[in-house]
């Protein structure tokens, strides 16, 4: 059988996965891959930092559903990639990162640039590989594929000697993976899906609290259909925006520290919470003994780790959540209760309950004349896209208020970092939405400080023609650090005060961008219908107010029913 | 709770990282480790003791079952079974002392492994307790060096 190269086998087998684009940065330990990749039909983006292949490879990976990749050099290219690694890690996102790595013979002697990143990443990969032979190297990438997107998804990072990838090989027939050890169960237990219809059947005060685990597993449609049907109101974490309609009359927005009013109060008060691809992280749960305190708890996730570790759960469900939630709408057919129809009959009182805490404390702020708002752009975002957008973001307050004040509609458009909250995050992210989605609006909403983690990948975005819009809501602060001194810390501005920044309007012309500037509100509209129109990368520099809480909000700590509100 | 877990895992490099990062990653308690490989040369198997409630002891088992590299998880505590550790001990052992020794070696079942004129070397295997108390009984005596191998243990067969 003729024989090819390590790095020609790579590339077939990238091919072979489906791979059409790759981030990365090139190095002496992966110049035989990018050589082959010069000639290859696989579209490479070049970033300006490692940190952003990798965001940029997740956002791919968040808006498509399918793997990201990201290629990246030993050493120093490795190591800026961690934190892109540790935050796809965190919000569980399909990514395969492959790095350089210096000869075999080489390694453990401190060789020019030579990293342990196997040990680095250890604890924020699912799984790694340091490939020893070259024969190892296609079932290897197979292998971590199949690990990136099966089960609880996640980053899967494989290290190639440089000799390993020189060495010949003849290349392995594609065979169907097996893996004995690794076996994620997909489908539910059938006797636990009665016990959770039954108790949904008979719970007079019920909540859905939905995670990032329902937009993982494409399971929007089998949510809707359960909400719907039975009248089921709905709360979502920050992960999980955009799994049922934000504008749907059921929806109650997000839940937890920066959460409305209703969501919290709601599921303070349910008698069954059903939680679907959540994990109950300490921002969604506040003080965990005040947490759904009366409640009944289903919890469904893929990952059984997931189960039981911070709230006891009574009735799990260790499964995908689409499996989970048809076996439970399939359940709940062939019972004689009322169809979609009838659905309005159910939890009247409850409804109505919720209803008033949406009356009395909606998200809402004070509308102060001229002086630009920030949550004010968030929403005229939403209206000039039509709420088809996608949102990237940064981490603050922008995070927040994108958050808040964008109605997520559908899947798959709200990208932000929500486990490890890195700030840099957006800008990457925006380029990698944008790759996979040439067609749609991608903005990344931005904070003045979290901005300039990553702006050189406005060099990225230009060379590729990536028209992203990027919306700096302003406000010469460290903004959510900020909020949390002013209200905890007296008010003692440490080391949060960004009133040197660059001009960013001459910054985006720097790198042949378009740079706008809003410092009234009548100029924000204006603003935002230019860089919509414009056929370039945009930043937008909104001068919003500066002190601007984000409200309501759970002191951490505290129980969630206890928010400081507008 | 003291639990005994056994772990089953693919014997390649690395593995044990896996394991012990999980631990003080998570903040979880090791208080004894042992591994070597089975009867296949690809399977390692690795017997800890830990401690920790219900609840740490479910999140234990079921993160050590969600990596890769790991074949099977058994908390064995949660069975009949048998556990053994094996002590190496240097003991003072001059003319007042010897006999005394030689004679709580031999109430343990023990063996001597290495003779000095100041010192005698003894091997002694059992249930963690039992070292313990050897431990205990040698001490007054005056004990030089100690190195102990950590619990191995498996579940007894189904009777019948
Ligand atoms: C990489 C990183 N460093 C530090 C933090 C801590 N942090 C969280 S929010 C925040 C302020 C972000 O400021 P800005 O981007 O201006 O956003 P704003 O809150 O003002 O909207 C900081 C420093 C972080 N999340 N990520
Ligand atoms: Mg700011």
């Amino acid at each position: 059988m003729k024989k090819i190269t390590g790095s020609q086998a790579i590339v077939k087998c990238l091919q072979e996965e489906g791979i059409k684009t790759l981030f990365g940065f090139p190095g002496g330990a992966v110049l035989d891959l990018y050589d082959q990749l010069y000639d290859a039909d696989i579209q490479h983006v070049l970033v300006r930092h490692e940190q952003g292949a990798v965001h940029a490879a997740d956002a791919y990976a968040r808006v498509t559903g399918e793997v990201g990749v990201a290629l990246l050099t030993s050493g120093p290219g490795a190591t800026n990639g961690v934190t892109g690694i540790a935050t796809a890690y965190m919000d569980s996102i399909p990514i395969v990162i492959l790095t350089g790595q210096v000869p075999t013979p080489l390694i453990g002697n401190d060789a020019f640039q030579e990293v342990d990143i196997v040990g680095i990443t250890r604890p924020c990969t699912k799984h790694n590989y340091l490939v020893k032979t070259s024969a190892d190297l296609v079932p290897t990438i197979r292998e971590a594929f199949h690990i990136a997107r099966s089960g609880r998804p996640g980053p899967v990072l494989i290290d190639l000697p440089k000799d390993v990838v020189a060495g010949m090989i003849s290349y392995p027939e594609k065979k169907p993976i097996r893996m004995p050890n690794y076996q994620p169960t997909y489908e539910p237990h059938i006797g636990q899906i009665a016990k959770a219809c039954k108790a949904i059947l008979a719970s007079s005060r019920p909540v859905l609290y939905v995670g990032g685990g329902v937009i993982l597993a494409d399971a929007h449609t089998e949510l809707i259909e359960l909400a719907t049907r039975l009248n089921i109101p709905v709360t979502m974490t920050l992960m999980g925006l955009g799994a049922f309609p934000g504008s749907h009359g059921l929806s109650m927005g997000m839940l937890g520290m920066h959460g409305t009013y209703a969501a919290n109060m709601a599921v303070a008060d349910c008698d069954l919470l059903i939680a679907v691809g959540a994990r109950f992280d300490d921002r969604v749960t506040g003080r965990l003994d005040a947490f759904a305190r009366n409640a009944e708890i289903i919890h469904i996730d893929i990952d059984p780790t997931s189960i039981s570790k911070n709230v006891k759960v009574n009735i799990p469900i260790v499964a995908d959540c689409k499996y989970a939630l048809t076996a439970i709408n399939n359940w709940l057919n062939s019972e004689t209760i009322p169809k979609p129809g009838d659905a309005s009959a159910r939890h009247q009182d409850w409804l109505a309950t919720i209803n008033q805490w949406k009356t009395d404390h909606p998200l809402s702020y004070k509308d102060e004349g001229d002086i630009i708002k920030p949550q004010y752009v968030v929403e005229k975002l939403d209206e000039l896209t039509q709420g088809e957008a996608i949102i990237t973001t940064e981490v603050g307050q922008n995070q927040m208020w994108a958050a808040q004040f964008y109605k997520f509609n559908k899947p798959r458009r709200f990208v932000t970092s929500g486990g490890l909250g890195t700030m840099g995050f957006g800008l990457p992210a925006a380029i990698g939405a944008k790759i996979a989605f040439p067609d749609r609006h991608v903005i990344d909403i931005a904070g003045d400080g979290s901005i300039q983690m990553n702006i050189q990948e406005l060099a990225t975005a230009r060379q590729y023609k990536c028209p992203v819009k990027i919306a700096i809501l302003n406000n010469g602060y460290l903004g959510m650090v900020r909020q949390w001194q002013e209200l905890f810390y007296d008010k003692r501005y440490s080391s949060t005060i960004m009133d040197t920044a660059p001009d960013f309007v001459e910054l985006a012309r720097a790198f042949g961008a378009v740079g706008l500037r809003a410092v009234r509100k009548s100029e924000v509209v204006p603003v935002i219908k230019e860089a919509l129109a414009t056929d370039n990368v945009v930043i937008m520099d909104f001068k919003v107010a500066k002190e601007e809480g984000v409200y309501p909000m759970v002191p951490a700590g505290k129980a969630t029913t206890e928010m400081l509100l507008v | 709770m003291k639990h005994t877990i056994s772990v089953l895992l693919q014997n390649r490099p690395g593995v044990l990282s896996r394991v012990t990062g999980l631990f003080s990653g998570r903040g979880f308690n090791i208080e004894s480790l042992c591994v070597a490989e089975t009867l296949e040369s690809d399977v390692s198997c690795l017997t800890l003791v830990t401690t920790g409630d219900n609840f740490i002891i479910e999140q234990i088992t079921k993160q050590l079952h969600k990596l890769i590299d790991v074949i099977k998880v058994t908390d064995i505590s949660d069975k009949e079974y048998v556990e053994r550790e094996m002590v190496l001990l240097r003991v003072k052992a001059d003319a007042n002392t010897r006999a005394e020794v030689l004679r709580v070696v031999d109430i343990f079942r023990g063996k001597v492994v290495d003779v000095s004129p100041k010192s005698y070397a003894v091997e002694i295997t059992g249930s963690a307790s039992k070292i313990q108390a050897v431990i205990d009984i040698l001490r007054p005596l005056g004990i030089k060096e100690i190195v102990r191998t950590g619990t191995i243990a498996m579940a007894r067969a189904n009777k019948g």
